[in-house]
């Protein structure tokens, strides 16, 4: 297999980033290109139908389907209040008398004669979609949504729980091996997100959450503490629909691990700076990584733009991502085009790196990722 | 190309040579068939990142990233800047380019009845024969309130909603009740913003009228012939068939870069699980005998059984090796997981490697100890996908059937599973658990401790995981493809023997006698062990099984049973752990156990496997 590697994630200085903003269902887009916006700037906007509610009527009436238009006193599309009569019957001189009343206010959408069964449609819910991150329109997609551009430090994590979210880059630990603990978060960082080293720990979290941080980083999770905030056990790896009061993203994955020393050196400058954050991983039919925006931040060198790897040479930084070396950076010395058979026996695509200590070892290319900036 | 089939290499000339692509979620992978010496084989074969998703967002790419590694190993040229070449000319080409696709989360269906266990199950057959996940199933008397039900609804985005409900003339209420909620759902596609969600109709012909006054102007609705115009019997066929144009017309339609891969394709591109489903299906009506297939997959697992000529296909959508192996953890458990280990592991620490292959999903075990932990793992997945399919491989419900000579009627249909262990005839694996287990030994533990078949089965593991292609090659030439999956496809990995009943664990269990070319060989196996004897590939031997008093390898209770056993890589394979199988609850001797049936079927490299038992 030509690339036989995991594609890295990109932690990098000065990039520029897109981000499709769009609705879900046709709607109006408000903002036009070269248009300045905010995170919280709303570019598009549409209308859900409202929830449909259903009632039997034959069935409250005590009649066949097929009799009730006559007894009908709304139309189909009219509109209803909760409690309004929308069928009734009288007889026996008005001794006997049967009502259907509407169980919510909104609009008969329909009356079916085979079922008896009405549709009561309530108001239209309105549904904004904010640009997410400060930049400049560069593309309406009409009726749709928009492309927003923005050019600053960009970092993805390998896996995130919660939405967007934005706030300001505080750093609470003085280095890239220290776990964030409770001990690290106080009041003052309420709309903050905050960046651990190594593991972010179960009581830091519970902290974050007491003292209103919108957002956490670090270098790994305790698989009991992400259930313990969750209230259950992700099975399948899409998140971001979470219902939670925070945004967690970790950078190295699960375990205590610690985060890497280049995207610990770039939190550090990052400090204090404003960034747009995602904690939505999918890795299921299309790879979507959580992410850490922060607009505006210049670096000296030209400006990267997001592109496919350029793939594994030697001197290429990787990280392996398996045991036995799981977690370990490593340079690339050598790259053999020829199957190799490894512990297991299986015949697989090998390259040697040299670990920090200087061991030079022999992994799969299958488990490791390169370090992209 | 839309819909209908093309085959414009075909007619009456000679295939001579066949390239077909699979383009999976992860990997799109090339196989090259060549005609010699009169017969179809399958030549090389090549794979390369799937790019249906960003930053490529054109499939084709990795298609002609696969088809130029095959270029490569054979010195032969198959693209051009138009596509692949065909019919195969001078300038080189193929005679058929065909192509199968499960990227971009394949076919994602909802499906929607009457009744649970009636109309609403045959409409989940028919999605999951046409290669669909299937995300839902609605139905009147699925327990939800009609709130629920359009809440659903509203919240899915499938590509597609199979509707049906109620025999031909019968009652046209409840299938409107049902058409109503989807209406009022105002259900989206998962792809293609302002598109009509297309819906099948495919239940009651006099319901027909109401169905189009309330779906057609919401909706793409399609009519085809009721897929249960009586009780008695199922007619999947027009429904499976409007999946596939669907499948093609909307779903392909929009993934990015497929509508070029469908002009380069000589026939329709099918969903990869259809394509399985076809050739196993083939397999098992061409040798008259019950099959079972299961494709272990990243995403995964599907199971396929023929029984009784009745094919089943059942996917359990969040029980794979890679981006589910975390639900496999879920609904297994961790003891169940960590029986099949033979050495012991923290508990965190196994949470935590799962959880990293999850969101790591291409990394591939490099110890012996990982490689143990995957194969736990792939052996649940398994057992729980076998289970989902057992449940819905079952008898048409609702309809009255006799049994044998008796005359026993069950009048509430059959809740009876159609999968019969002791009449299957073969077990095939497919995925990259099994095709590639560095030893083929280990599949077949793998097979065996998931399904656990009783009585004599043949096993086979897919090679290289072609299945899909042959499976598309097979709508079109049949002969091709059953020459190189018989030829190429399969790995024979020999025939199990498992006596069904218990014994005291150390009582001698069967005595076997085994009659090959170069003479005669005999052993016995005690009961609570498993043991391999060598049959080549190829061979089939005479084979003599005479099991203890209460123990049944097929022919009855303490009954000899003689048979013709095919031949494999790992042989023959008798397996005296006991049916119903019982791993021993107590850990010392569960690891005692696992060890031995490890050295029995030589499983792993003894000296590595040693390094993890000695770091206890």
């Amino acid at each position: 297999m030509a690339h036989a590697y995991t594609p890295g994630l990109k932690v990098t200085e000065h990039i520029v980033v897109r981000r499709v903003r769009r609705l879900p269902i046709p709607g109006d887009v408000l903002v036009k290109v070269g248009d300045k916006v905010a995170p919280d700037t709303v570019v598009a906007r549409t209308k859900l139908p409202g929830n449909p509610v259903t009632i039997n009527v034959a069935n409250i009436m005590g009649m066949p389907a097929e009799y009730l238009a006559p007894h009908l006193v709304k139309k189909v599309g009219e509109a209803v209040a909760k409690d309004e009569v929308i069928a009734k019957s009288i007889s026996w001189f008005g001794l006997s008398k049967v009502y259907c009343r509407a169980p919510v206010s909104g609009t008969l959408q329909s009356m079916s004669p085979v079922t008896g069964q009405a549709i009561i449609r309530e108001a239209d819910i309105p549904l904004d979609v904010s640009a997410y991150v400060h930049g400049t329109i560069v593309e309406v997609i009409a009726g749709e949504g928009v492309v927003v551009e923005t050019e600053g430090a960009f970092i993805q994590g390998i896996f995130g729980v919660g939405g967007e979210t934005s706030g300001t880059l505080r750093v609470a630990v003085s280095a890239a091996d220290e776990p964030l603990e409770a001990r690290h978060l106080t009041p003052a960082h309420a709309g903050d997100i905050v960046v651990g080293g190594s593991v972010i720990t179960g009581p830091a979290i519970k902290r974050a959450i007491e003292v209103g941080a919108k957002g956490l980083v670090g270098g790994g999770i305790i698989d009991t503490d992400l259930i313990n905030l969750l209230g259950y056990d992700i099975g399948v790896a899409i998140t971001g629909q979470e219902d939670i009061a925070l945004t967690i993203i970790v950078t190295e994955g699960f375990g205590q691990m610690n985060m890497a020393d280049k995207t610990f050196s770039l939190f550090k400058q990052l400090e204090g700076k404003f960034a747009s954050v995602n904690g939505a991983t999918q890795i299921r039919a299309g790879v979507m990584r959580p992410e850490v925006i922060v607009p505006g931040h210049m670096a000296k060198g030209a400006v990267k733009t997001l592109a496919a790897s350029e793939g594994l040479v030697p001197g290429t930084t990787v990280r392996i991502i398996r045991e036995p070396y799981f977690g370990a950076l490593a340079q690339v010395v050598e790259l053999p085009p020829e199957l190799q058979v490894i512990e297991t026996e299986a015949k697989v695509r090998i390259l040697r790196a040299r670990l920090p200590g200087g061991e030079v070892v022999t992994i799969p290319r299958a488990n490791v990722e390169i370090l992209e900036g | 190309m839309a819909g209908g089939t093309k085959h414009k290499n075909q007619g009456d000339r000679e295939i001579r040579s066949i390239l077909a692509t699979d383009c999976g979620s992860t990997t799109t992978k090339a196989i090259l068939i060549d005609k010699v010496d009169g017969a179809y084989r399958l030549v090389v074969r090549g794979e390369a990142p799937t790019t249906v998703e960003k930053p490529f967002e054109d499939v084709t790419m990795g298609a002609r990233n696969a088809i130029r590694e095959v270029e490569e190993l054979t010195g032969r040229k198959f693209l051009s800047e138009g596509g692949v070449i065909t019919p195969q000319g001078q300038e080189g080409g193929v005679d058929l380019y065909l192509s199968t696709s499960s990227a971009g989360g394949g076919l994602q269906m909802m499906v929607a009845g009457v009744v649970k266990i009636m109309t609403a199950q045959s409409a989940e057959r028919a999605a999951l024969g046409a290669g669909a996940i299937v995300m839902d199933a609605i139905a009147i008397d699925d327990g939800r309130k009609p709130h629920q039900k359009i809440e659903r609804i509203r919240h899915l985005r499938p590509d597609m909603i199979l509707l049906s409900g109620g025999i031909d003339g019968g009652t046209v209420s409840h299938v409107v009740q049902i058409a109503e909620l989807i209406a009022a759902a105002e259900p989206r596609p998962r792809l293609g913003i302002g598109f009509k969600l297309p819906i099948i109709y495919a239940g009651n012909v006099a319901a027909r009228t109401y169905i189009k006054d309330i779906l057609d102007a919401k909706t793409d609705l399609r009519i085809v012939d009721n897929l249960r115009p009586v009780l008695e019997r199922e007619v999947l066929g027009p429904a499976r068939e409007e999946i596939h144009n669907l499948f093609m017309e909307h779903v392909m339609a929009q993934a990015p870069g497929y509508d070029k891969l469908m002009r380069w394709t000589d026939v329709p591109i099918m969903p990869t699980p259809g394509a399985v489903g076809l050739i196993i299906e083939t397999t098992g009506k061409e040798n008259d005998m019950s099959i079972i297939g299961v494709d272990i997959g990243g995403a995964t697992t599907d199971v396929f059984s023929l029984f009784e000529e009745k094919f089943n296909r059942t996917v359990s959508a969040n029980l794979g090796m890679s981006y589910s192996i975390c639900n496999v953890l879920l609904e297994a458990g961790v003891a169940s997981l960590v029986r099949w280990l033979p050495f012991p592991l923290d508990e965190a620490d196994l949470r935590n490697r799962i959880r990293n292959k999850m969101i790591r999903p291409t990394t591939i075990p490099h110890t012996v100890e990982e490689l143990i932990v995957e194969q736990a793992l792939a052996r649940e997945a398994m057992r729980l996908a076998f289970e989902h399919h057992k449940s819905l491989a079952v008898g048409l419900r609702g309809i009255q059937k006799e049994y044998g000579e008796g005359g026993l009627v069950d009048s509430a249909g059959t809740d009876v599973s159609l999968v019969d262990m002791r009449g299957l005839g073969m077990l095939v694996g497919s995925g990259g658990v099994l095709s590639h287990a560095p030893r083929r030994a280990q599949a077949a533990l793998m097979l065996i401790d998931s399904f656990l078949p009783e009585g004599v089965t043949r096993l086979a593991v897919d090679s290289i995981f072609m299945m899909p292609q042959l499976g598309v090659l097979s709508t079109v030439h049949a002969q091709a493809a059953a020459q190189v999956f018989d030829r190429d496809c399969l790995i024979k990995l020999g025939t199990c023997i498992a006596p069904i009943g218990l014994l005291r664990d150390g009582e001698r269990a069967v005595s076997v006698k085994v009659s090959l070319p170069d003479g005669p060989a005999e052993f016995t196996v005690d009961f609570g062990q498993i043991h391999a004897f060598a049959i080549p590939e190829g061979t089939t031997a005479e084979v003599e099984v005479r099991p203890a008093l209460l123990l049944d390898a097929g022919a009855g209770r303490g009954r000899s049973l003689r048979l013709k056993a095919e031949g494999g890589v790992v042989g023959l394979i008798v397996d005296c752990r006991g049916r119903p199988f019982r791993l021993p609850s107590d850990e010392a001797t569960r690891r005692t156990k696992l060890l031995q049936w490890i050295k029995a079927l030589d499983i792993y490299p003894q000296a590595a496997l040693q390094r993890y038992l000695g770091r206890q």
